[in-house]
């Protein structure tokens, strides 16, 4: 610190320099000074050996690595329970894009190639841990406890959806699951987060708040106010970042030029990890081991899942249109289901049979929560006009229009679309 | 009742994902969306207006453990406008929240919480800056009520209040009400009874629309004068009985014309209460 005194001069006070400094104390803490000039952090220093590693417990064929640090070792009923619902998750995902190929429903997303990374993050959450998601987290709505048939009557956005069909499909949202509603554009979940993890921490609760986001939407604004409120504020967050490879169609290295989303934890003083998304087990450990640090530190935690995304962006996309099929060869051959289904059945805690059975049983499962879900009526005319505002009835403009529609609606019947009930003859 | 304490001007902007409902724990002065209570210590007391914010802002904290106000420098720097001025010493810093700078950020963080229990006041510092908060306020704000199908209901039965104050008047002084006034945010209030002519104002346009008045009534005019309070949606009611009355209308505000609320008011008038107007263009 520059070390002040007076002069011998009395009649002035002059401050004077120590010229033996060698540090600065700045608000944050001491810095060393350096008469080198050297510019670092350029991607081309990026190498094998500086890019942060990937924390993996299983090899690619499902084998234990010996030495693999497991602070939450997995035990039987927790393994099965994860892994039937991947594979679930896995026949669920396949039948529902094909239903809505065959135009039973508008639009679907899958979460091929990330089943491993959605459903052992739950896994090791607690169920009253908030979830704020992007949208190709399914596995952790099944994982919690939603059912085929719910995730049915969402997907045709008839009467029974909590949404009353106002979202496309696979904008879910249940409350009673602490998975709140998804919201189209992207990383606005991630400011959320961190406002409820800021109310957990003002009420003392020792829940923690999960915010899941693509390597994409970390481009957004909100990814890096979120992160940086997050660490200045000291909330117990976990920021977990499924790195999938591709946004619709920009490759990774086109989203960033970094190491990743993990290296920017450190700049906001956030402890991060990087782990094989596709190793569910590794997966679990390292979400566990963040969710501990995020509670007892009142702090947030960056966990960067690496995958992939094996399937298309959605049902709007053929990514065989920026991607070559042998990449996306080689990846399907890294089915994370399978390499965790390796495991379970070499620690005999899993048979063919019962794969063959699982299978069975969710296509069934499917087949049947469709045929429920596409015979039941819409929502009703009102639903479009309730909950703009809370409260009791419609505001006069809303009414209004809520009339004119009614009115037109009884003048040409023929306009109603098929589904909807016609409403009764006393408007409400 | 507030008297001259207006509350809802353009140029600085203090929005709130949602108000603290003193009144719907009051039974009876239920009002489908928020009611600001603003408090003084006795009645008749004579504040300026970002005194009477403040305090009406501490009075809510105190009420209800939930309520907490975010933002940039609300905390130990009592607020660019003064209006926490003190309330970080009371209430401690995670109730007054200092945040970095990212209005999007810290309006984002503010719906979450609101989202999961709290009634956080955020405080957007002006309205410029608000713009940079546009898209949580209106794709998530605005909408999660109505995308989640109404999940959100059992929390609040409340709506998000964006509530503009307008920094021209802050110092101007007037009288609070007691400590149980609750002043209704859905309708528009009726400044002056009139005949000749409605005036539709707002914000710090009306201090000016009454400034105006006071030359027109030496000119033996009598205007009504209608500070419309609620910008969205609008108070139908007392501005169709208004024109009905005075069959003339002046909208007078300091907005854009492409797209501002004028445009919106000039619209709907027109579409509701066309035939209620005089055709004959009022003599200059």
């Amino acid at each position: 610190m520059a070390r002040r005194g007076l002069a011998s001069d009395a009649n002035a006070e002059v401050a004077y320099i120590d010229t033996s400094e060698t540090v600065i104390e700045l608000p944050g803490g001491n810095v060393r000074l350096t008469p080198e000039l050297s510019f670092v952090g350029g991607f081309e220093d990026l190498t094998e050996a500086t890019r942060r590693p990937i924390y993996r417990t299983l090899n690619a064929a499902g084998r234990e690595i010996p030495g693999a640090v497991l602070p939450h070792p997995l035990g039987k009923e927790d393994a099965v329970k994860m892994y039937s619902t991947m594979a679930r998750l896995q026949t669920m995902d396949t039948m529902f894009y094909d239903a809505q190929r065959q135009g039973r429903f508008s639009f679907y997303l899958t979460s091929q190639g990330e089943e491993a990374t959605a459903v052992a993050a739950a896994a090791a959450l607690e169920p009253e841990d908030e979830v704020f998601a992007q949208y190709r987290e399914q596995g952790v709505l099944l994982w919690r406890g939603y059912t085929l048939q719910q995730f049915a009557h969402q997907l045709f956005g008839n009467r029974h959806e909590p949404g009353k069909g106002r979202q496309m499909p696979i904008h879910y949202g249940c409350r009673d699951l602490h998975f709140h509603t998804i919201s189209s554009p992207l990383a606005t979940q991630m400011p959320h987060a961190v406002g409820a993890a800021y109310a957990m921490k003002l009420q003392q609760a020792r829940t923690v708040t999960v915010c899941f986001f693509g390597e994409g939407a970390s481009s957004e604004g909100d990814a890096h106010a979120a992160l940086n409120f997050a660490a200045t504020l000291g909330v117990p967050v976990l920021f977990v970042c499924r790195n999938n490879g591709y946004a619709i169609s920009t490759p990774a290295h086109e989203q960033m030029r970094g190491d990743g989303v993990v290296s920017r934890g450190p700049a906001f003083g956030i402890p991060s990890v990087r782990v094989d998304g596709n190793d569910a087990r590794a997966v679990y450990n390292a979400i566990k081991a963040a969710r501990q640090i995020a509670v007892d530190g009142c702090r947030p935690v960056l966990i960067e899942c690496m995958s992939y995304r094996s399937g298309h962006h959605s049902t709007s996309d053929d990514s065989t249109r920026y991607r070559t099929s042998s990449e996306m060869r080689s990846w399907k051959a890294r089915d994370p289901v399978a390499r965790f289904r390796a495991w379970l059945q070499a620690a005999g805690w899993w048979s063919d049979a019962q794969e063959a059975d699982a299978r069975r049983t969710a296509r069934q499962g499917v087949l049947d929560a469709m045929d429920v879900a596409a015979k039941e009526e819409l929502p009703p005319l009102g639903d479009m006009f309730s909950d703009v505002y809370a409260g009791p009835g419609l505001p006069w403009h809303l009414q209004e229009q809520y009339d004119e529609t009614l009115s037109l609606l009884r003048d040409h019947p023929e306009l109603k679309p098929p589904g909807m009930p016609m409403p009764p003859p006393s408007s409400s | 009742m507030l008297a001259s304490q207006r509350m809802n001007t353009v140029g600085r902007s203090q929005p709130a994902a949602a108000r603290a409902m003193a009144s719907s724990r009051l039974g009876g002065r239920v009002s489908r969306r928020a009611s600001l209570q603003v408090v003084a210590a006795e009645k008749g007391k004579q504040l300026m207006m970002w005194e009477a914010l403040r305090e009406a802002t501490d009075e809510e904290m105190e009420r209800d453990p939930c309520v907490c106000v975010m933002g940039e420098d609300v905390g130990h720097y009592g607020g660019s406008y003064k209006v926490t001025y003190g309330l970080h010493k009371k209430y401690g810093d995670m109730r007054v929240l200092d945040t970095p700078i990212c209005e999007n950020g810290f309006m984002g963080m503010g719906i979450g919480a609101a989202m999961t229990g709290l009634r956080p006041i955020i405080e957007g510092m002006n309205m410029g800056f608000l713009l940079l908060a546009f898209n949580q306020i209106s794709n998530n704000c605005g909408m999660l009520h109505y995308t989640s199908g109404g999940q959100y209901k059992a929390i609040r039965s409340d709506n998000p209040i964006i509530f503009f104050e307008h920094v021209l008047l802050y110092n101007i002084k007037g009288e609070a009400g007691g400590p149980d006034e609750v002043q209704c945010l859905e309708k528009a209030e009726m400044v002056r009874e009139g005949t000749d002519v409605s005036i539709f104002t707002y914000s710090r346009m009306r201090y000016v629309v009454m400034q105006a008045v006071a030359e027109l009534e030496k000119k033996g005019y009598n205007p009504e004068v209608i500070d419309l309070i609620s910008l969205k949606p609008f108070d139908i009611h007392t501005i169709s009985q208004s024109i009905k009355k005075t069959k003339k209308c002046i909208i007078v505000e300091e907005c854009m014309k492409t797209g501002g609320i004028g445009a919106s008011l000039s619209a709907v008038i027109n579409e509701s209460l066309f035939d209620d107007l005089d055709h004959q263009p009022p003599e200059q």
